[in-house]
């Protein structure tokens, strides 16, 4: 049980690269703090800065109260969880999981209490003396759980533990890792760079990009208010459409702006109608494309002209390609002409640099 | 898979194979069919006349107490070149794995040594170790050790034992090396996590996954010990004084060729090579089946 605090937290490496450039987050007892962003942004050195695995150049970690700067990784009472799940090789299924407990000098008897508790809750119990190398994927992964939690640690660390996984059996675990984090209610931070995973699994969801934290937050909130661009578009799937905006009404509210703006509008809140908005945004599309998931429909439109509330120039986007989202299975044909209109209320609109959200 | 190569004509892949068979057949199984029909000979002194004598020549051998004493002596010269040099080159290459500035060129200076050639080496360590020339002998000498490799046995094998350790060092350190770095780096730190010392996680972590590296290089080092010190014997030693460091391989030579008993070197050659076939036979059954976690 403990809190885990990073106060303005900086990694250099010797030849001065900066990977960590300073960031402040704060996990309470037994939250589950993720650390989202596209690779090489920095989180799973973060993480492994946490683990002790990684020395701290800047700033402070503090794990439970105490700063754990200069203190070994084997005296931070924490367990990581590591990508290729880290087994030892030479060992049996319930050797992996014991040698840490014998390292810490437990009673045998203790050890193989919790052992084969941790197997039961795992489902591993009838390979406790196989050898990882016996073992399937999702099985290996399991006893890299049953390693970190028999030890019972103030903190779990994963560091992307499930993406060696297959799609389906992806998804289990990661609902398995979810409901066993409550139950044992210990304070976890957890790398990906999933967007769904990190929604899904969070209670804190810490978007990174370049060594900076864009946004932290609960989930739906960063979800429904993204800080910036990037964090618009990196959560969410697909991303949110971010287009260059007109100079008209919707330009002068935002304070300092020449005129220039971003604004983002999520695929599902576009709706499919004739009508006119008042002070939205209104998107004439050529179907390009469409995406058929089954419970709903993506289309893949591109736009030309100067639309209501959208300037000419496409933004961030490939030439005036914009995303819906219809609901079902019917939509457009391809080559069809829609209209797509979006109201004031759900638009997002950022600075020109992205750096900044304005409204909303 | 395998792949396989069509050939249109049936003659040529005889003839793709050829030069190296007949290199084989020459140099190799030619000489060995020679030293089995001579170990069933037995020529008298002036080599006018041979006869025919079966095992003769072997009962003879395993009659002799100089033999036996020349096996034991070899296995344990073996037995110390191995541990003595499988011991310090894992020691360099633990330390040489550290990532530290210039490992690149400490790595390479470490392997030169494997470079040199046997004889090289022994003269590089007789110079050094001489009793009246040798720089270390100085030393040895100013800290009341008694030192004349020259004189006495056992000073003369630990000094061949030194040596030849020394020359199979760099080679253990390679594949020691190599070794390490197959060890995934998440395994070593999940060890840590767990809680384990250094030395903890030496022993219990990196110490069984190089199992594998560390018996192949016991059977490579056991091999070299017997047959390829030849060179260093000859040139430090050769054989003595008495007979204290006369392995099997140095029998072979004085025998046949110092004391003219080609009969018996030839039987002595041919129970050498049964031990090369046994040993390889081990390293086969063992290392090729590549212990894979």
């Amino acid at each position: 049980m403990a809190n885990v605090t990073l106060r303005s937290v900086r990694k250099t490496y010797p030849g001065g690269f900066e990977a960590i450039k300073g960031v402040d987050v704060d996990v309470g007892d037994g939250q589950f703090c993720v650390l989202v962003g596209p690779s090489g942004c920095g989180k799973s050195t973060l993480l492994r800065m946490v683990a002790g695995l990684e020395t701290i150049t800047g700033g402070e970690i503090d794990i439970g109260g105490r700063v754990v700067n200069q203190v070994e990784p084997a005296d931070r009472d924490i367990a990581m969880v590591f990508q290729n799940y880290a087994l030892y090789p030479h060992m049996s299924v319930y050797n992996n999981m014991a040698y840490g407990l014998r390292n810490r000098g437990m009673a045998e008897a203790e050890i193989k209490t919790r052992v084969e508790e941790a197997a039961r809750v795992l489902e591993l119990s009838p390979m406790l003396e196989r050898k990882p190398r016996q073992l399937s994927g999702g099985q290996r992964q399991r006893v890299a759980m049953g390693r970190a939690i028999v030890r019972q640690p103030k903190v779990f660390l994963f560091d992307e533990p499930l993406s060696n996984l297959d799609a389906k059996l992806r998804i289990a675990m990661r609902v398995e890792i979810r409901k066993l984090q409550r139950r044992l209610n210990t304070t976890s931070i957890y790398v990906t760079h999933d967007q769904l995973e990190a929604m899904t699994l969070a209670d804190i969801l810490v978007v990174m990009n370049g060594g900076q934290v864009e946004q932290i937050g609960n989930p739906l909130d960063i979800y429904q208010r993204p800080a910036t661009t990037f964090v618009a578009s990196f959560i969410g799937a697909p991303p949110m459409n971010l287009m260059p905006l007109r100079s008209d009404e919707l330009t002068s509210q935002i304070a300092g702006a020449d005129g220039a703006g971003i604004v983002g509008i999520r695929p599902e809140d576009f709706v499919i109608s004739s009508e006119t908005v008042s002070g939205g945004v209104a998107l004439g599309l050529t179907v390009e494309a469409i995406e058929h998931v089954g419970a709903e429909t993506f289309v893949y439109g591109s736009r030309q002209r100067e639309e209501q509330g959208v300037a000419a120039n496409p933004g961030e986007l490939p030439p005036g390609e914009v995303i819906v989202r219809v609901p079902g299975a019917t939509g457009p044909a391809i080559g069809e002409r829609i209209r797509a209109v979006a109201p004031r209320d759900k638009l997002h609109l950022f600075t020109a640099d992205g750096r900044k959200r304005v409204t909303g | 898979m395998q792949k396989q190569a069509i050939f249109q004509s049936k003659l040529l892949p005889y003839a793709l194979v050829a030069p190296q068979l007949a290199i084989v057949l020459v140099f190799f199984y030619w000489p060995a069919a020679q030293a089995v029909i001579q170990s069933f000979l037995l020529q008298d002194a002036f080599g006018l006349s041979t006869s025919f004598v079966w095992f003769e020549n072997y009962l003879e051998l395993f009659k002799d107490p100089a033999y036996f004493a020349a096996i034991i002596r070899t296995f344990a010269f073996s037995f110390a070149i191995a541990v003595s040099s499988l011991s310090f080159a894992l020691l360099l290459a633990v330390m040489a794995d550290k990532p530290l500035r210039g490992s690149t060129l400490y790595r390479t200076l470490l392997i030169w040594p494997y470079a040199v050639a046997p004889p090289v080496v022994g003269v590089l360590w007789v110079f050094m170790l001489h009793p009246s020339l040798g720089v270390l002998s100085r030393y040895l000498r100013a800290m009341g050790v008694d030192w004349n490799p020259l004189l006495d046995g056992d000073q003369a094998a630990a000094l061949i034992i030194l040596a030849a350790a020394w020359k199979q060092i760099s080679y253990n350190f390679l594949f020691f090396l190599a070794g390490l770095q197959s060890i995934p780096k998440s395994v070593i730190e999940a060890a840590a996590i767990d809680g384990a010392r250094p030395m903890r996680r030496f022993w219990t972590v990196i110490f069984p996954l190089l199992s594998p590296t560390i018996f192949f290089l016991l059977v490579i080092n056991i091999v070299y010990a017997f047959f390829d010190t030849f060179g260093i014997i000859d040139t430090m030693t050769r054989g003595g004084p008495g007979k204290a460091t006369e392995t099997l391989v140095y029998k072979v030579y004085t025998d046949g060729l110092l004391g003219g008993n080609l009969g018996s070197s030839a039987a002595q050659s041919v129970i050498l090579m049964v031990i090369v076939v046994v040993l390889t036979g081990i390293q086969f059954r063992f290392v090729e089946r590549k212990v894979t976690y």
